[in-house]
C-alpha cells in the first residue's frame, strides 16, 4: 500500500462495565467509535452520528451522554456503562425483562439507548412518573413502538425495582376490553423463558 | 368462521428475540466484521439532472489506503425490484437523476481513507434541467428523465372503470368534487443501512445485509454481478426498523459485492444519515381529485377516483403504488361503480416507493375527509354514514376484490363508545374536537412481484430425537416478530413451548424462499405455511406414538411437552420421546409446507393490485386542542379499534398498533420530505438530517387506548390477518376530522401543520373557503378507461372492450413475466 501508514494510537485507561481496560485507538474516535471498534461492545447502536438520535446513550460516571459526541479520549479515567453491562449472572436486569415482556422492544434498535437512559432516570428518581418519563426518554428516537409500551416498561421495571410485586397491565398485553373466549388453559411444559403471563 | 381454541396462539409471550434484542447481543448489519475488511464508500451526484461527461477515478484508486475503485463502467446492468422498471444502476453510467445518485465507489483500509479517496474523483457533468415537481413534470416533457415511460415525463398512466360510473352520478343526491394534497415523507429507520459482502475463496459470495427482501437483492446481485444465483448467499440481518424502506434491491448492497470480487477480501458499507435520505423509497407526494356522488342517506352511488404521484427519479415500486392509490377504496364501503385514473411522473429527487401502507394513506386521507364533509354536508353522524353502508363480509367489490371477515363495523363502534363519540362531538368546549375515520388494507398481495407459479411462503422443520425442533423459513425480521410468529404457530400444533424451537430465517443457503417482509404478508402467508409444515410432522409423530401406545390417532393430544391420551391424560409420551419414536419408524424427520393466495377474482389488466387473501380493518378517534390564535395544537388521546382476525400474540398485535398509530400520527402533523432549489438551480433535500425531518417524539405521542377485534378470516393461520400497516391508516384523516370538530375549518392536506390551520381560520374569517389545500388538479392525459362490468352488474372480472385476454390479464401490469 504506498503512501498509506497506519494511524497513529494513543493508549487510555477507563473502566467499561465495571471491568478496568487499557486500550490503544486513534484519537480522533469518538466514544461510540471506541466502544464499537476498539472494544468490540457493538451493543451501543448509531443512528446518525450527530448528537439527534439517542440511540447511542450510554452513560459516564452514571450520567447518560450521546457517546457519538464525546471523544474517546475524554472517558480517561472514568466509568462507562453500556448495554452489554446492565444483564448479570441472576439474569437479565429489571428493565431489560420489563421491555422484553411487554414488547417495548420491536426491532431493538434504539432499545440500547433507552434502556440506560431510563436506568439512569430511575436511580435518581425511583418513582418517575408519565411526565417524568416522557422528560427523560425524550432525546431517544424510536420509530417501532410509538414509545407508549416503552413507557409501560419503565414503569413496571420502577415498581420492581422498589420492590413491588408489579405485574403487566391487561390493556398492555391484550388491548381493552379483550375477549378471552378462545383460549385455552396453557399446560406447562418445563421452565420457559418469557411467558407466557 | 368460528374462533378457533388454542394455548399458545393468543397470549402475550415474549418475543423469541427479545432476550437478544434487551441486552445489546442482537448482530445487526453494522456490528458484523471480518478479518481483512475493507471499507466502502460511495461518491454520491452533487447535481440533480446531469449527463456525466467524465468520470475518472484513477487519482483515487493511487490513494494511500485504497485497495479498490468501481464506476458505471464497471457494473453496467441495469437493475429495478419490478420486472417493469429495470432502471437503476449499481453506480451511474452516463446519466445522474438526483442529489444523491451514486456514480463511483473506493474500497480502502478504513472510512477515513475512503472518505478521503472519494474527493479526488473526477466527475465533469453536462447539466440539464432539473424537474422538481408533478406541476414542472407536466410542464416539462422535455428532457426526459428517463427514455422509457407512458409519456413524456409520465411513468405511468392508468385508467378504469368498474360499472357505469356517469350513472351512478345521476343516481346521487349530491356530487362532491374535491382536491387534496398528500406530502411525501420518509421511514426514518433507526438503523442506517448496512451491507457485508464476502467473496470467498471458493468463488461463492456471501452478502450480510439490512433488507426486508433478501430474495429480492439475491435476483438483483445475480443479475448485475453475472453470476450464478447459486454461488451467491444473502442472509437478511435483523433489520433495526424497516418500515418499506428497505425493500428494494440498493446500490450499496451491489456496489460492495462488486468490489470484494475485484478485492477478494471482505468489504463493508453503513450508510450515513444523509445517504439514508438518498435512498428514500418513501411516501409518495400526491395529488388527488376525488368525486363522490351520495344519495341523502350518505349511500355512495357512484366515485372517480384522480391521483399523480411525485415518483422521484426512479420506478422502484412506483407501478404498484400507482395502482394501489387507487385499489382499496372499494373494500370498506359500498361503492357500486368506481372510476380510477391513475398517474406517475418522474422527478429529480430520491426515489419513491412503499412505506408503511404502500400507496394506500393518501387516498384513505382523501376519501375518508371527503366522507367527513358528505356527512355533515348531509346531517349525518359521520359514524352512522359510515356503519349505514359497510362493504358486507364474503363479498365481491365493485373492482373484484373478494372481501373475506369484515369487522369494521365493530371496529367503529368500540372507538365510538370508548371515546365519547355521541355524546362529546359538536358539544366541546372552543378549540377541541374529535375526528374519526377507518380504512383497511391487505394481508399480503396476491400476486408475487415477479411472475412465477411457485409458493410465496416456504417453511422446513427439522425435528431432531433430542426434540429439539428447528424451523427453516426465508422471512426477515424486521423488527414486527415474524421470527416469533413461526415458533408460536409450530408450539400450538406440537404443543411445546415455543421457547423450546430454534428459528433459522432469512438466509438464501439455508432457507426456503419466502418473500420478503413487505405488503404486510409474513404473518398470514409465513403462517399458513408453518402451519402446513407442523400439521404434517404431528402427523408422523402421531402415526408413531399411535403404534406405540396402541391408541387411535384421532386420541391423541399434543400440548404441555406431551403427547398423551385425550381418555387418559396420564398414558402419553414426552415429546422428545414422540420423536425418538417417530425416527425409529420412519428414519431422520423433516416435513416442508408452503402457501400460495388464493387466485384472484380479477382478469383485467391492473387486477394484480390490490387482491390480497384477507383485508384487516380499523377505526379511529383522535381528540384534538387547536390554538385558534396559533394554529397549534396537540392530540391528548387516541382511540383506535383493529380487527387482526385473531392475535397470534396479542402483545405484539397492540404494539404493532400503537406503532402505526405513531408513525401515522408523525405524517399527519409534521413528517415531510421537502426540497429547495441549490444556487445552481439544482433540486437538493431541504435538511437530510434526523433533527431537521421532524418526527414525533416522546413528549408529543399521545395516550393510546387500543382495542383488539378478532374476526377470524378462513384464510388466515387461525384466523389471523395483518396488523403492521392497516392502523396507520386513519389517523391522519381523523386529525383532519377532528380539526374540523375543533375549529370548523378543513385542512385538505397533509401534514397538517399549525400554519395551515391558521391559513384556513384567516380564509374563514375573511368571508372565503374554509380550508386550506390545493385549488386545482392538473389536466393529465389519462388514457379512456378499460371498462369492467363489476360483479353486481354480472361482470366476470374480465374487461369489456380491450384485454379479454386469460393469463395477461390476471398478471396485472406489475408481476410482467421474466
Amino acid at each position: 500500500m504506498p503512501g498509506y501508514e497506519a494511524e497513529s494510537r494513543v493508549a487510555l485507561r477507563l473502566t467499561v462495565n465495571g471491568q478496568p481496560e487499557e486500550i490503544a485507538f486513534a484519537p480522533h474516535k469518538t466514544l461510540l467509535e471506541v466502544l464499537r471498534e476498539d472494544l468490540g461492545l457493538t451493543g451501543t447502536k448509531h443512528g446518525c452520528e450527530l448528537g439527534e438520535c439517542g440511540a447511542c446513550a450510554v452513560l459516564v460516571d452514571g450520567r447518560p451522554v450521546l457517546s457519538c459526541l464525546v471523544l474517546g479520549l475524554e472517558c480517561g479515567g472514568r466509568s462507562v456503562e453500556t448495554v452489554e453491562g446492565m444483564a448479570g449472572p441472576e439474569g437479565l436486569h429489571p428493565l431489560q425483562k420489563a421491555f422484553a415482556d411487554l414488547g417495548a422492544a420491536q426491532c431493538g434498535y434504539c432499545t440500547p439507548g433507552i434502556l440506560l437512559a431510563a436506568q439512569a432516570l430511575i436511580a435518581g428518581n425511583p418513582s418517575p412518573d408519565l411526565p417524568q418519563i416522557r422528560a427523560a426518554l425524550a432525546g431517544n428516537i424510536c420509530r417501532c413502538t410509538g414509545y407508549v409500551k416503552i413507557f409501560e416498561a419503565v414503569e413496571l421495571a420502577a415498581a420492581w425495582m422498589r420492590g413491588e410485586d408489579a405485574a403487566p397491565r391487561r390493556e398492555s398485553l391484550y388491548g381493552t376490553d379483550f375477549d378471552e373466549s378462545g383460549l385455552l388453559p396453557v399446560l406447562p411444559s418445563g421452565p420457559g423463558e418469557g411467558g407466557p403471563r | 368462521m368460528t374462533r378457533p381454541r388454542t394455548r399458545v396462539v393468543g397470549r402475550p409471550w415474549a418475543k423469541v428475540d427479545a432476550a437478544a434484542k434487551v441486552t445489546g447481543q442482537t448482530r445487526f448489519a453494522d456490528d458484523l466484521s471480518l478479518p481483512r475488511m475493507l471499507h466502502a464508500k460511495l461518491l454520491r451526484s452533487r447535481r440533480a439532472h446531469a449527463r456525466l461527461v467524465r468520470v475518472d477515478a484513477s487519482r483515487a484508486l493511487a490513494a494511500p489506503g485504497v485497495f479498490a475503485v468501481a464506476t458505471g463502467a464497471d457494473l453496467p446492468i441495469a437493475f429495478g425490484i419490478l420486472p417493469v422498471s429495470q432502471d437503476e444502476h449499481a453506480l451511474c453510467p452516463d446519466r445522474v437523476r438526483f442529489v444523491g445518485d451514486p456514480i463511483a465507489a473506493v474500497a480502502a483500509v478504513n472510512e477515513d481513507a475512503a472518505d478521503a479517496a472519494l474527493a479526488l474523483i473526477d466527475v465533469e457533468y453536462e447539466d440539464w434541467k432539473p424537474i422538481g415537481s408533478i406541476e414542472e413534470a407536466i410542464a416539462h416533457p422535455v428532457p426526459r428523465i428517463h427514455d422509457y415511460g407512458d409519456l413524456g415525463n409520465f411513468h405511468k398512466l392508468v385508467s378504469m372503470e368498474f360499472g357505469d360510473v356517469e350513472s351512478g352520478f345521476l343516481r346521487a343526491d349530491r356530487i362532491w368534487d374535491d382536491i387534496y394534497f398528500y406530502e411525501g415523507n420518509t421511514h426514518l429507520p433507526l438503523e442506517q443501512h448496512a451491507a457485508l459482502a464476502d467473496f470467498g475463496p471458493d468463488g461463492k459470495l456471501t452478502l450480510w445485509s439490512s433488507t426486508q427482501t433478501p430474495h429480492y437483492v439475491h435476483r438483483a446481485l445475480a443479475k448485475v454481478l453475472e453470476m450464478p444465483a447459486s454461488r451467491i448467499r444473502v442472509i437478511a440481518t435483523p433489520n433495526g426498523g424497516g418500515f418499506g424502506g428497505k425493500s428494494d434491491p440498493f446500490n450499496h448492497e451491489i456496489v460492495v459485492a462488486h468490489l470484494s470480487r475485484v478485492t477478494r477480501r471482505p468489504v463493508k458499507i453503513c450508510l450515513t444519515r444523509e445517504e439514508v435520505f438518498y435512498c428514500h423509497r418513501g411516501r409518495h407526494p400526491t395529488l388527488m381529485r376525488v368525486r363522490t356522488g351520495a344519495r341523502a342517506d350518505g349511500a355512495i352511488t357512484a366515485m372517480h377516483f384522480q391521483t399523480v404521484l411525485d415518483g422521484g427519479a426512479y420506478g422502484s415500486y412506483g407501478v404498484a403504488s400507482t395502482y394501489y392509490t387507487g385499489a382499496l377504496q372499494t373494500v370498506t364501503y359500498e361503492v357500486p361503480a368506481y372510476r380510477f385514473d391513475g398517474a406517475r411522473v418522474f422527478t429529480n429527487k430520491p426515489p419513491c416507493g412503499p412505506k408503511r401502507g404502500h400507496g394506500t394513506p393518501q387516498p384513505r386521507f382523501a376519501m375518508e375527509a371527503q366522507l367527513d364533509r358528505i356527512a355533515c354536508d348531509l346531517g349525518l353522524d359521520p359514524a352512522d354514514i359510515r356503519l349505514a353502508h359497510l362493504q358486507p363480509p364474503d363479498s365481491l367489490t365493485a373492482n373484484f376484490l373478494r372481501i373475506g371477515s369484515m369487522g369494521l363495523g365493530a371496529c367503529i363502534e368500540k372507538v365510538v363508545a370508548a371515546s365519547g363519540w355521541r355524546e362529546r362531538r359538536g358539544r366541546m368546549p372552543p378549540g377541541r374536537g374529535l375526528g374519526l375515520a377507518c380504512s383497511s388494507y391487505i394481508s399480503g398481495a396476491g400476486l408475487p412481484i415477479y411472475w412465477n407459479a411457485m409458493p410465496q411462503s416456504g417453511v422446513q422443520l427439522k425435528l431432531d430425537r433430542s426434540g429439539g425442533v428447528t424451523v427453516f423459513c426465508g422471512s426477515t425480521d424486521i423488527g414486527q416478530g415474524s421470527d416469533s410468529v413461526l415458533a408460536y404457530v409450530v408450539a400450538e400444533i406440537l404443543g411445546i413451548d415455543p421457547f423450546d424451537i430454534r428459528v433459522v430465517t432469512a438466509d438464501t443457503d439455508l432457507t426456503p424462499v419466502d418473500l420478503g417482509s413487505y405488503s404486510s404478508r409474513v404473518t398470514l402467508m409465513t403462517g399458513n405455511a408453518a402451519l402446513q409444515a407442523a400439521e404434517r410432522a404431528r402427523d408422523l409423530l402421531a402415526s408413531a406414538v399411535s403404534t406405540q401406545l396402541d391408541l387411535p390417532v384421532l386420541r391423541l393430544v399434543f400440548a404441555g411437552g406431551r403427547v398423551f391420551d385425550a381418555e387418559d391424560p396420564g398414558k402419553g409420551l414426552a415429546f422428545a420421546e414422540a420423536v425418538v419414536a417417530a425416527e425409529s419408524k420412519l428414519g431422520t424427520l423433516g416435513t416442508v409446507g408452503s402457501y400460495s393466495p388464493p387466485p384472484s377474482a380479477g382478469r383485467y389488466r391492473g387486477a394484480g393490485v390490490g387482491p390480497s387473501p384477507a383485508y384487516s380493518y380499523s377505526a379511529a378517534v383522535v381528540e384534538i386542542e387547536v390554538d385558534p390564535e396559533s394554529g397549534i395544537y396537540s392530540v391528548p388521546t387516541i382511540w383506535i379499534a383493529h380487527d387482526v382476525g385473531k392475535c397470534i400474540n396479542p402483545v405484539l398485535v397492540v404494539g404493532q398498533v400503537e406503532g402505526s398509530v405513531y408513525m401515522g400520527l408523525g405524517e399527519a402533523m409534521m413528517e415531510e420530505m421537502s426540497y429547495r432549489s441549490d444556487v445552481n438551480g439544482n433540486v437538493v433535500h431541504k435538511f437530510p438530517s434526523m433533527l431537521e425531518y421532524k418526527s414525533p417524539t416522546t413528549m408529543e405521542m399521545p395516550d393510546v387506548v387500543t382495542f383488539l377485534i378478532e374476526d377470524p378470516d378462513p384464510n388466515g393461520p387461525f384466523g389471523a390477518k395483518e396488523v403492521g400497516q392497516g392502523p396507520l391508516l386513519p389517523i391522519p384523516p381523523a386529525v383532519a376530522n377532528a380539526v374540523y370538530d375543533a375549529v370548523g375549518v378543513r385542512v385538505d392536506e397533509v401534514p397538517i401543520t399549525p400554519e395551515k390551520i391558521l391559513a384556513a381560520l384567516k380564509s374563514k374569517a375573511q368571508g372565503k373557503a374554509a380550508r386550506f389545500g390545493p385549488d386545482r388538479f392538473p389536466e393529465i392525459p389519462y388514457p379512456e378507461p378499460v371498462h369492467i362490468p363489476t360483479p353486481a352488474e354480472g361482470g366476470d372480472g374480465r374487461a369489456r372492450d380491450r384485454e379479454a385476454t386469460g393469463a395477461g390479464g390476471v398478471r396485472g401490469a406489475v408481476a410482467a413475466k421474466v
